[in-house]
C-alpha cells in the first residue's frame, strides 16, 4: 500500500479536504463551498448543535486530524457555542493547513462561499502534488459495522467480515467492531476472548450498560426492515452481528475518539455513560461509522442484507452484501457478494480473503462503489462519555 | 456442498428424516432451520422427515420450526437462545415475530401496518 504521511506518524490512504460546519446555521455555506469540488475528495462534516458538547468537540478534533485528511476549512456562523478556537488550534498543531471562516464577520453567505472556495482550490492543488510513502498493514485501522441486516447477515456477510478481520489482525492491523447494543446476549462468550479477566469484565459491563440504556428507550437496536428480512429478536440480530468480530483475542475496549494504541482487535463502546439523556445511542448507521472513523479507521467494512447504499465522509466504506437476492438487485452499490456463500459457490474463507484484498487495494488506488457514486454521508449528534478505565487497554 | 450443509444432511439422517436442502441447520442444538433461498407458497417440503406444505412464501433468511416447540420454550439458533415462543409452534411452521418474543426488548416491526396500508412486501 501507499499512504500520505502525517506529522503524528500515522499514514492516510486518502488526502481529503474536510469542510466542517460548526452549527447547522453554517451547513449551507459549507455545502456550497464544497459543491464544485464534489469529485475531488472534498467532504463536508459538521455538528448541528448550538449548545456546547465535549463529545462532539472531541469527535470533530479527531475527524479533522484523521490520517485520511490533508487540510481543513471550518465554517462558523459566529454566535454558536462550539469552541472553534480550540479546534483550529488542534488542527494547526498537526501541521495541516487550516482556516476558519466566520460568516457573520466575513459579510454573509456569498462572500463566505467565495473565500472558502479560494482556500479549498489552493489546498486541493497543494495536496494533489503531495508524494506518497510505503504503508504497511500494521499501520492500518479497519472498522466494521452492519446495517440493514437480515436473516442472511449472520450466516454470510458478518462471519466473512470476521474472517477478514482475523487475517488483518494476524498481519498486525488494528480492527474495531462496535455497537454494544447489538451484542446483547453475546456478552459472556465475548468476555471469554479478552486478553485479561479484568478486560473481560469491562466488556460485559459495556453490554450491560447498552441493555439498560435501550430498555429505558423502549426499543432495541432493531429496525422494522430487520424483521421483514427474517430477524425476529435483538438477541438473534446480536448473534449475527457478533460474528463480524472474527475469532481473534480481544485486546481492548475503546470509546469514540480513542485510537487503538497497537494492532489487535478492539471493541468500540458507543453507548453514552451516565443517565439516559441524549436519545438513541446511534440514530443511524452513519453515526456509528463516524465514531469508527474518529477512532482512526482508514476503511469501514459495512455488511448489509436488506441493501444499504451509504458511504461516508473521510474514509471509504466497503459494502459487503450478505443476501444474494439483494446483490442481484443492487450490485452497483456492492463491493463484495457474500451471498455466494449461501448459494454454495464460495466459502467463508474465500469471501473473507476477497474482503481483505479489497481493503488492501484501497491503499493502492482502488476505490469503493460508494466513493464512485459520491456517497459522503455524515452525522454527529449529542452524547457524553467518561474516559475508559485502566483495565480497558491492558499492556500487550 | 458446504461443510455446514454436509453436517446438516448427516444430522437430519440421524434424526431419522430428510430435510429440504434449501433449509440450513446452523447448530446441532437449534430448533429452527433457515431458508437459504425463497421457498414458494404451496411447495411441499420435508422437515426432518415430516411432509409440510408451505401456507405462505418463506423469504430467504426466514426460519421454520425444526420440530414442535411448546409455548414458552426458548428458540435456539446458532446454538444460542434468541427469544421465547409465545404460543405452541408446529414442526415446519414459520417462526417469527408472530409467535416469538425477545427476552430483552420488544421487537418493533411494520408487519401489521403493511397489511393495513397495502404496502409492498
Amino acid at each position: 500500500m501507499r499512504g500520505y504521511l502525517r506529522s503524528d506518524g500515522r499514514k492516510g490512504i486518502r488526502n481529503t479536504i474536510v469542510v466542517g460546519y460548526l452549527v447547522e446555521c453554517a451547513h449551507h455555506v459549507a455545502r456550497e463551498i464544497a459543491l464544485p469540488f464534489r469529485d475531488r475528495d472534498v467532504h463536508v462534516i459538521g455538528f448541528p448543535g448550538c449548545y456546547p458538547n465535549s463529545y462532539a468537540e472531541r469527535m470533530m478534533e479527531r475527524l479533522c486530524t484523521h490520517p485520511n485528511v490533508g487540510a481543513v476549512l471550518l465554517v462558523s456562523l459566529g454566535c454558536e457555542s462550539f469552541n472553534k478556537y480550540k479546534l483550529e488550534h488542534v488542527v494547526r498543531e498537526t501541521g495541516r493547513p487550516v482556516k476558519t471562516i466566520v460568516i457573520q464577520a466575513t459579510g454573509g453567505t456569498r462572500r463566505s462561499i467565495l473565500e472558502g472556495q479560494t482556500f479549498v482550490a489552493a489546498e486541493r492543488a497543494a495536496l494533489d502534488a503531495m508524494a506518497t510513502v510505503p504503508m504497511a498493514v500494521e499501520e492500518l485501522v479497519v472498522g466494521t459495522v452492519c446495517g440493514g441486516s437480515d436473516g442472511t447477515s449472520g450466516i454470510t456477510g458478518n462471519p466473512a467480515a470476521g474472517r477478514a478481520f482475523d487475517m488483518l489482525v494476524e498481519d498486525g492491523a488494528a480492527c474495531i467492531f462496535e455497537e454494544t447494543g447489538e451484542l446483547i446476549g453475546c456478552e459472556h462468550i465475548m468476555a471469554a476472548r479478552a486478553i485479561t479477566p479484568a478486560l473481560g469484565k469491562e466488556l460485559e459491563a459495556s453490554v450491560a450498560k447498552a441493555a439498560k440504556y435501550y430498555a429505558t428507550m423502549g426499543y432495541g437496536s432493531f429496525a422494522a426492515g430487520n424483521a421483514e428480512g427474517g430477524l425476529t429478536t435483538i438477541e438473534e440480530k446480536s448473534m449475527g452481528a457478533y460474528a463480524k468480530s472474527g475469532a481473534s483475542p480481544i485486546s481492548g475496549l475503546i470509546k469514540p475518539g480513542d485510537i487503538p494504541p497497537r494492532g489487535g482487535l478492539f471493541l468500540l463502546d458507543v453507548v453514552p455513560d451516565g443517565d439516559v439523556r441524549w436519545g438513541f445511542p446511534n440514530i443511524n448507521d452513519n453515526a456509528e461509522i463516524a465514531e469508527l472513523i474518529a477512532c482512526g479507521s482508514h476503511v469501514i467494512l459495512f455488511v448489509t442484507g436488506r441493501g444499504s447504499v451509504v458511504g461516508s465522509a473521510i474514509s471509504p466504506v466497503v459494502k459487503i452484501c450478505a443476501n444474494p437476492e439483494t446483490y442481484r438487485r443492487m450490485a452497483d452499490d456492492m463491493d463484495v457478494d457474500a451471498g455466494r456463500i449461501l448459494e454454495g459457490t464460495a466459502s467463508l474463507d474465500e469471501v473473507g480473503r476477497e474482503i481483505r484484498d479489497v481493503v488492501l487495494g484501497l491503499g493502492e488506488g482502488g476505490r469503493t462503489k460508494s466513493e464512485e457514486l459520491g456517497h459522503q454521508e455524515f452525522i454527529l449528534t449529542y452524547k457524553s462519555f467518561e474516559p475508559i478505565g485502566p483495565a480497558c487497554l491492558p499492556a500487550a | 456442498m458446504s461443510a455446514t450443509q454436509d453436517q446438516f444432511t448427516q444430522e437430519s439422517r440421524r434424526m431419522g428424516g430428510e430435510t429440504d436442502r434449501r433449509l440450513l441447520l446452523l447448530d446441532k442444538d437449534d430448533n429452527v432451520l433457515v431458508a437459504t433461498t425463497r421457498i414458494r407458497s404451496g411447495e411441499a417440503i420435508r422437515v426432518a422427515g415430516l411432509a409440510v406444505t408451505l401456507p405462505m412464501d418463506l423469504p430467504i433468511g426466514h426460519k421454520l420450526a425444526r420440530r414442535a416447540i411448546s409455548a414458552g420454550e426458548k428458540i435456539v439458533k446458532y446454538g444460542a437462545p434468541i427469544g421465547s415462543a409465545t404460543e405452541a409452534i408446529a414442526a415446519g411452521a414459520h417462526v417469527h415475530v408472530h409467535n416469538v418474543k425477545s427476552d430483552y426488548t420488544p421487537t418493533y416491526h411494520l408487519e401489521s401496518e403493511r397489511s393495513s396500508y397495502g404496502g409492498h412486501p
